[in-house]
């Protein structure tokens, strides 16, 4: 097994700091805007930003939600095992707002697929956008794009991105990884 | 991310610890999305269910429906009345022509207990039992730990009792493994003739006079007289057995502690328990009702995942 350190904790938080300013810049004052986390690895990226945001900017008032997708995936069964879902928390209404998808890798586009498909029993929102920290972008099985985007990786299906956290795992930094 | 350890749901006592900490758990998830504005999720779109209820219901069946739909399968409806089972068709044929018609899973009440343990061995289709005859009704057992687990945080250490006819009750025979299982202490009270011979046998004990079992007990929960299934007088009259062993505001006010009373319904009014008890704010029972759907919805969940 080989192991690979593609982005290393300083690197990782110029990232973060990138997207938040991105994000102020296309939603100024988020008057209308949301941010919400997909677990259960999407929700440590979703804090780190509504976190990061709230230093950035404090006057903003952030609406910060949790999606759980386990009951929409579309390979319940095919892994031989139900899947353990984790909390939904999502306390205020997505009717005509604009959504800001947050989860840590997209890859094949499945779990943002079902993640749409989750989203919409909360309401119609006016309009969703997807922020990832990695993009493997060569594997995608579905027309999924993200618009904000911390690093694309250009790797084979052999191989695993992996992201440790500071609050999980001690450290930040993003790995590849060759099984 | 494992699953449950069987197959089916026949009875508590096929499950380990771990199931019900994981059914619990899973429960959880869907209480939330029964409060989303749109109730529903996708998961069993591709699974048919059949409800076969060979006894009556209302309350189990209802529950059992809503909680297959709130989750996207496909549900068909059987009862007994106006079947051809009034033809002298057999169990397994009924249930045979059924799942001729591809059914994935089985919803079965029965007045015969074991009922669905048979099938179990006969059809390919998973099996959760809605009650059979005097032996189990697992689902229920199941919301009744959810709905204390909820009001107490843990089943650990708790005094349950069950009041009644424990003779005849299927609640009874899946509430006491369960709550043995989940670390809870167990006490029936009831007249002997409704408490089964070697009931001790089972880890639980008996207190004869309810004022004392009351006084010992965090929760009571109060069964219905099943009349239905007495064969021969096992009391005298129900004026007595109310007398003797019926929960009243009284009683609980001359007790020194806020206890909490649930009930598996239907109720008596007036027999087992008073309508100022059933209706006040100690009583569990609407909530049970409530937790009873995203409990089901937990256990079709979890073997529809083992289809």
């Amino acid at each position: 097994m080989q192991k690979r350190v593609l982005i290393d904790s300083a690197q990782f938080l110029l990232i973060i700091d990138r997207l938040c300013h991105q994000l102020i810049e296309h939603h100024k004052n988020f008057e209308n805007s949301v941010i919400i986390g997909v677990q259960p690895r999407g929700i440590m990226l979703s804090n780190r930003i509504a976190e990061r945001l709230r230093e950035i900017a404090p006057k903003l008032n952030i609406l910060h939600g949790k999606l759980d997708i386990t009951f929409y995936r579309d390979d319940f069964r095919l892994k031989g095992k139900p899947m353990t879902a984790n909390e939904t928390d999502i306390p205020f209404s997505l009717d005509d707002k604009q959504v800001i998808l947050i989860d840590d890798v997209l890859y094949t586009g499945r779990t943002i697929r079902s993640a749409l498909d989750a989203m919409l029993d909360f309401g119609r929102p006016k309009d969703v956008e997807l922020l990832v920290l990695v993009d493997r972008r060569l594997h995608r099985h579905l027309p999924i794009e993200a618009n904000y985007v911390g690093k694309v990786i250009d790797s084979i299906t052999t191989e695993k991105v992996k992201v440790n956290w500071k609050e999980t795992d001690g450290k930040d930094k993003i790995w590849i990884v060759n099984e | 991310m494992s699953g449950l350890s069987q197959r089916h749901l026949i009875a508590i006592k096929d499950l380990e610890k771990s199931d019900i900490q994981l059914i619990f758990d899973t429960a959880k998830n869907f209480k939330e999305v029964l409060q989303r504005p749109i109730k529903k999720v996708p998961s069993l779109r591709d699974i048919t269910i059949a409800n076969l209820f060979f006894e009556d219901s209302t309350r189990t069946r209802i529950s059992f429906e809503l909680a297959e739909k709130r989750l996207s399968a496909d549900t068909i409806n059987f009862s007994a009345s106006g079947s051809s089972v009034k033809k002298g068709e057999t169990l397994l044929d009924t249930v045979n022509n059924i799942l001729a018609m591809k059914v994935d899973m089985v919803v079965m009440r029965h007045s015969s207990s074991g009922a669905p343990q048979f099938l179990s061995k006969h059809i390919p289709a998973q099996i959760i039992n809605a009650g059979d005859g005097t032996h189990e009704h697992p689902t229920q057992g199941l919301l009744d730990g959810y709905s204390v687990l909820e009001q107490f945080g843990s089943l650990k250490g708790l005094n349950y009792l069950i009041i009644g006819d424990i003779k005849h009750s299927r609640v009874a025979g899946s509430d006491i493994p369960l709550m043995l299982k989940m670390g809870a202490k167990v006490k029936v009270c009831g007249p002997p003739t409704l408490i089964p011979k070697y009931i001790e046998e089972l880890g639980v004990s008996c207190e004869p006079n309810l004022k004392k079992a009351l006084e010992w007990c965090d929760v009571a929960n109060v069964l219905r007289i099943q009349l239905e299934r007495m064969d021969t007088k096992f009391i005298p009259s129900l004026r007595e057995y109310s007398l003797y062993y019926g929960v009243n505001r009284a009683l609980l006010d001359s007790i020194n502690k806020n206890i909490t009373i649930m009930h598996p319904g239907p109720i008596n009014r007036g027999v087992e328990l008073d309508s100022d008890v059933a209706d006040s704010k100690q009583s569990l029972i609407l909530q049970q009702v409530e937790n009873g759907v995203a409990i089901r919805m937990a256990v079709l969940y979890l073997l529809a995942g083992r289809v």
